[in-house]
């Protein structure tokens, strides 16, 4: 055994880690190893590199890269520890241009190290070297439409940019133009690299990675994240060709085919091509249809609602972003816990795309203490809602739309949504009549069974709680052998 | 009605009067119901002792803030019953009248009201759309005139409906069927499985049968033959519907202790559902509540109004007052329906009933405007049922992704392999090799994750982000060698990748640390 083969091996140990802790982190049983898998799997495989690394640079390299590490470590550590469970899908937007960052960096670097010393270069050989140049080309492309894509997406989510989709005449046309230009510039580098090519490339896939994610709406988002977080995936697989390194091969086409899987997930749930998420040109054509008014709708006061909910049999929550936004989860926790102590059945019901990151929801809940179990999908839920008393839509507004089933030429239509209206009594949470991300007007809020509780998600939730402190608490009733008498 | 233009009116006064129908024991406003007509900017006067046979008094109505007076003068007046011709003489011109008009059965009502130039508003016209539900007073009172004739069938029942075993022995269960799963189906079912009743239930619609169960109840199919079901002609089937029915009706009777019978097709007689021979087969002591008493009944031998016993012993309830039989409680429900109506009249709230032929409920409800008739109402609009819709949204979605065809699915995946089979048959054996692998890494990803839980999106997104992070070997290998340009992008690129390793399994361990199963659950 050499301090090669032992590499060798290592990375193959790395891979079965990795593949085993994505595996694990499907269930919840299981996710908790998953995250040691991985762990494992990721010091193994640095350990490996470094000490074979090590061989061939000299001391002061090696320092550079244990600091690199160190403050590499500190920083992702404090951030982790840091982060509100609201600001996920920032952090992991920006974790994920890192990544672009580093594979186009590794890309330049092999371009410095290969290419720049034209004919006189050692390390390929000659008739490899031909892939290598198309390997550095597409390794920097994907890295760099990864990164500036991943940045757009921070600065959208952290709303420091307009959410709104950015509409460029002809946007499919300059997303296609970049790709055929693209393709050119790979042909002619593969024939004749030089600097000139490289910089070109390079500006046009950060250009692109930005056009392809600023023309998508911030209500899209939790497609965007997990695309870009397939993206990245592709990334490091590029780099693995470029350096012939089979562990990145493996780890970067395994969480570029899950991330995409996982964005297939969502595209399903928005009723969108997969195809055209992926091509980044899915933004919603400018909806003016359906924006006008649609009637009247009914005002509900906190105290009203707290008296449906005291009354109430069973009740769902259907949370979306404006919880996040309003930071309103620990209050909905609060008062989910004071109904299931009154022997109200209290439910969510999360769809796929609720928040801006796929799961968003589930991890806000469980920050704030809500049990995993009585949070359902969209598909466990949806039958049970006509047999509901009372539903609450906090913060959320395109997912509960009955204008996706209802109406052919809504440009949501189609989408599968939470069938919140077919409860006796829907309650939405709001700040305004304003419509949703789509754009689009919201029939739900005119329905003779909706009431509209506006305001600040979170202050209106509590004052609930207050008005349920106050009403008297009724005796718990032994269970099974209440029966309320139906109407309608 | 056209709407002038001064800005200060006085607010319009609504008149809740005393129904003169001998028996009707129900008002048309509560002092709860009084409140919320206030509310909407209305004066509200009412004819003294007008609630006293619900249980309100003057005193009542006068501390929800009514007025006690001449409630017929009022502009707008709310009844019970539909008002006698006597009544309709003491209106005053251009008031309006909202009552139980039953304006399809009572042409005679229609032309008495229209020869006066007032408006009358029919409660019992709400279109049956789920936005006026709020206002629909049959609903309503279907469910307490089935809650009611449970408690009739009780009162004569006599026995206990509950199983009880005792020291003085055992006391068997009483059994209900309740025919019809409609409103006040539903409601019998419930309150007699409350009561500790086996309850089953019959209704030709078998989609009401998650509903039945739902309050305690066993719903009975008809077994129609499964032949006649496809032969397209709907008289056929119900025919042989009919004659499963009633076999099947006939085996009940002699079971059953107590029958409810619920079957009213609109505009037409009541259904037979028992004939004399199935009344002859039930047990002596049974009881049969005939809730369509008033439409000719589903039983033979019911007495409209009456409670009849037949030789053998079987009690026929054929009370059409059962609704009213619960006083108290009809009436707050059948004020709040007419307080939600009053709501949609009154958009402004501020006291002024302005009608808007536009919507499809105010145009349904009002049967006379200003002394001319207006019933029947044009059919409902198109547009305002989405009902219909849903059918026909996804056929419009459908075209856009045609499923392929196995032949298609199996030739794009041939062309797939054999590409892949070119690309790597053609390639450097180093490029085949990091081909295989990567097809083969692909493969396993998007296996892997196959089932994920919809909860660990997130934790399996910043995973995966993690991972990713290994990119940082592509830096590892390269630091220390060629320029120091080299050296420092790679710097950068471990700093960075760094970040992202170790931030991305930190963060997810802190999440998956807050999921858990009811902590609160003792």
């Amino acid at each position: 055994m050499t301090s090669t083969t032992a590499a060798h091996a290592a990375d193959l140990v790395a891979a079965l880690l990795f593949i085993l802790s994505l595996a694990g982190l499907s269930q919840h049983r299981t996710s908790r190893a998953g995250v040691v898998y991985g762990i494992a799997g990721m010091a193994l495989a640095l350990v490996a590199t470094v000490v074979v690394a090590a061989q061939s640079i000299t001391a002061g390299a090696v320092t550079l890269i244990v600091l690199a590490m160190a403050l590499g470590a500190a920083i992702g550590l404090w951030r982790a520890r840091q982060v509100e469970m609201t600001q996920m899908p920032e952090l992991i937007a920006v974790l994920h241009s890192f990544v672009g960052l580093a594979a186009v960096l590794v890309g330049w670097d092999s371009y410095l190290e290969v290419e720049s010393h034209g004919s006189a270069q050692t390390r390929i050989a000659a008739d490899l070297l031909g892939i290598h140049h198309a390997e550095v080309f597409i390794g920097v492309f994907i890295g760099a439409v990864t990164f500036t894509g991943s940045i757009v997406a921070f600065l959208k989510l952290s709303a420091r940019i307009a959410s709104r989709p950015l509409t460029l005449p002809g946007k499919n046309a300059l997303n296609a133009g970049a790709l055929a230009a693209f393709v050119l510039l790979t042909i002619w580098f593969t024939v004749s690299p030089n600097l000139a090519l490289m910089v070109a490339v390079t500006v046009l896939a950060l250009a692109l990675g930005w056009h392809l994610v600023a023309s998508i709406g911030g209500g899209d988002m939790p497609v965007v994240v997990s695309m870009l977080n397939s993206y990245s995936g592709w990334a490091a697989a590029a780099a693995g060709f470029l350096l012939d390194n089979n562990l990145l091969i493996v780890t970067g086409a395994l969480v570029g085919s899950s991330g995409a899987y996982l964005s297939y997930i969502m595209c399903k749930a928005m009723n969108r091509s997969f195809l055209s998420v992926i091509a980044g040109g899915f933004g919603i054509e400018a909806p003016s249809a359906g924006n006008e008014e649609q009637g009247e709708h009914r005002e509900i006061r906190a105290l009203e609602t707290a008296e449906l909910l005291a009354q109430a049999r069973s009740v769902v929550i259907t949370p979306g972003y404006g919880m996040a936004v309003a930071q309103a989860q620990h209050p909905v926790a609060e008062l989910t816990r004071r109904l299931r102590e009154r022997g109200v059945e209290v439910r969510f019901g999360v769809h796929p795309v609720a928040g801006r990151l796929p799961g968003h929801m589930n991890v806000l809940l469980a920050e704030a203490k809500v049990p995993y179990d009585i949070v359902l999908e969209m598909d466990e839920i949806n039958d049970d809602f006509a047999d509901t008393s009372v539903v609450l839509v906090i913060g959320a507004n395109d997912t509960v739309n009955p204008a996706a089933t209802d109406d052919p030429s809504s440009p949501i239509a189609g989408m599968p949504v939470l069938r919140v209206w077919e409860a006796e009594q829907v309650v939405v949470f709001k700040r305004s009549m304003a419509s949703g991300y789509a754009g689009v007007q919201n029939p739900l809020f005119f329905r003779e069974n909706t009431g509209m509780l506006f305001g600040d998600a979170k202050q209106s939730v509590e004052e609930i709680l207050q008005a349920l402190g106050t009403a008297d608490p009724r005796t718990p009733e032994p269970t099974g052998a209440r029966r309320t008498t139906v109407a309608g | 009605m056209s709407a002038h233009g001064s800005t200060h009116h006085p607010p319009q006064r609504i008149g809740v009067v005393a129904e003169s129908t001998p028996g009707e024991t129900r008002v048309a406003a509560t002092p709860s119901t009084v409140r919320g007509l206030l509310a909407l900017g209305y004066e509200v006067v009412v004819e003294s002792g007008a609630g006293s046979a619900s249980g309100f008094t003057d005193e009542a109505y006068a501390a929800a803030g009514a007025n006690l007076g001449d409630a017929w003068s009022a502009d707008t007046v709310l009844k019970v019953n539909a008002p006698s011709a006597g009544e309709i003489a003491r209106l005053s011109d251009g008031a309006t009248v909202v009552g139980l008009l039953a304006p399809a059965q009572r042409p005679d009502l229609l032309e008495a009201l229209s020869s006066r130039p007032i408006t009358a508003l029919a409660l019992d016209a709400v279109p049956r759309i789920s936005r006026a539900q709020s206002m629909d007073v049959l609903s309503s009172m279907a469910n307490i005139a089935g809650y009611r004739a449970v408690i009739e069938a009780a009162h004569v029942f006599g026995r206990f409906f509950t199983g009880q075993v005792t020291a003085a022995g055992k006391v068997p269960p009483a059994k209900v069927l309740v025919a019809g799963a409609g409103v006040a189906g539903l409601a019998a079912i419930g309150a007699a499985s409350s009561l500790g009743a086996i309850v089953r239930a019959t209704d030709p619609r078998p989609e009401v049968a998650d509903q039945v169960r739902s309050l305690g109840g066993e719903y009975l199919a008809v077994n129609v033959v499964q032949e006649t079901s496809n032969d397209g002609y709907a008289k056929a089937t119900s025919a042989d519907y009919d004659r499963a029915a009633a076999e099947l009706y006939h085996e009940q009777a002699q079971d059953v202790d107590i029958v409810v019978t619920t079957a009213l097709i609109p505009g037409r007689p009541a259904p037979r559902l028992l004939t004399a021979e199935d009344v002859a087969a039930m047990k002596p002591g049974s009881v049969i509540v005939d809730m369509a008493a008033a439409a000719g009944g589903n039983v033979e031998g019911t007495v409209p109004g009456r409670t009849v016993v037949t030789g053998n012993g079987v009690t026929i309830i054929g009370y059409t007052d059962l609704a009213s039989r619960l006083p108290a409680q009809a009436s707050q429900l059948f004020g709040t329906n007419l307080a939600n109506l009053l709501k949609l009249l009154t958009p402004r709230q501020d006291g002024r009933l302005v009608i808007d032929f536009d919507d499809v409920v105010q145009r349904a409800v009002t049967v006379v405007r200003a002394g001319e008739i207006t019933w029947p109402p044009p059919p409902v609009a198109v547009s305002a049922a989405p009902a219909a819709q849903p059918a026909g949204a996804p056929a419009a979605v459908e075209p856009k992704k045609p499923r392929l065809t196995p032949a298609a699915r199996f030739g794009l995946i041939g062309a797939a392999m054999l590409a892949m089979f070119v690309l790597v048959a053609f390639a450097p054996a180093q490029l085949a090799e990091n081909f295989t692998v990567f097809a083969l890494a692909v493969v396993i990803g998007y296996y892997v994750i196959g089932k994920v839980h919809h909860a660990l999106h997130t934790p399996l997104m910043s995973v995966t982000n993690a991972i990713s992070g290994i990119v940082v070997i592509g830096a590892l290998l390269q630091i220390g060698h060629e320029s120091v340009l080299v050296t420092v992008l790679s710097f950068v690129a471990i700093l960075l990748t760094s970040v992202n390793i170790f931030g991305g399994f930190a963060v997810t361990r802190r999440m998956l640390n807050m999921f858990s199963t009811a902590p609160e659950r003792r």
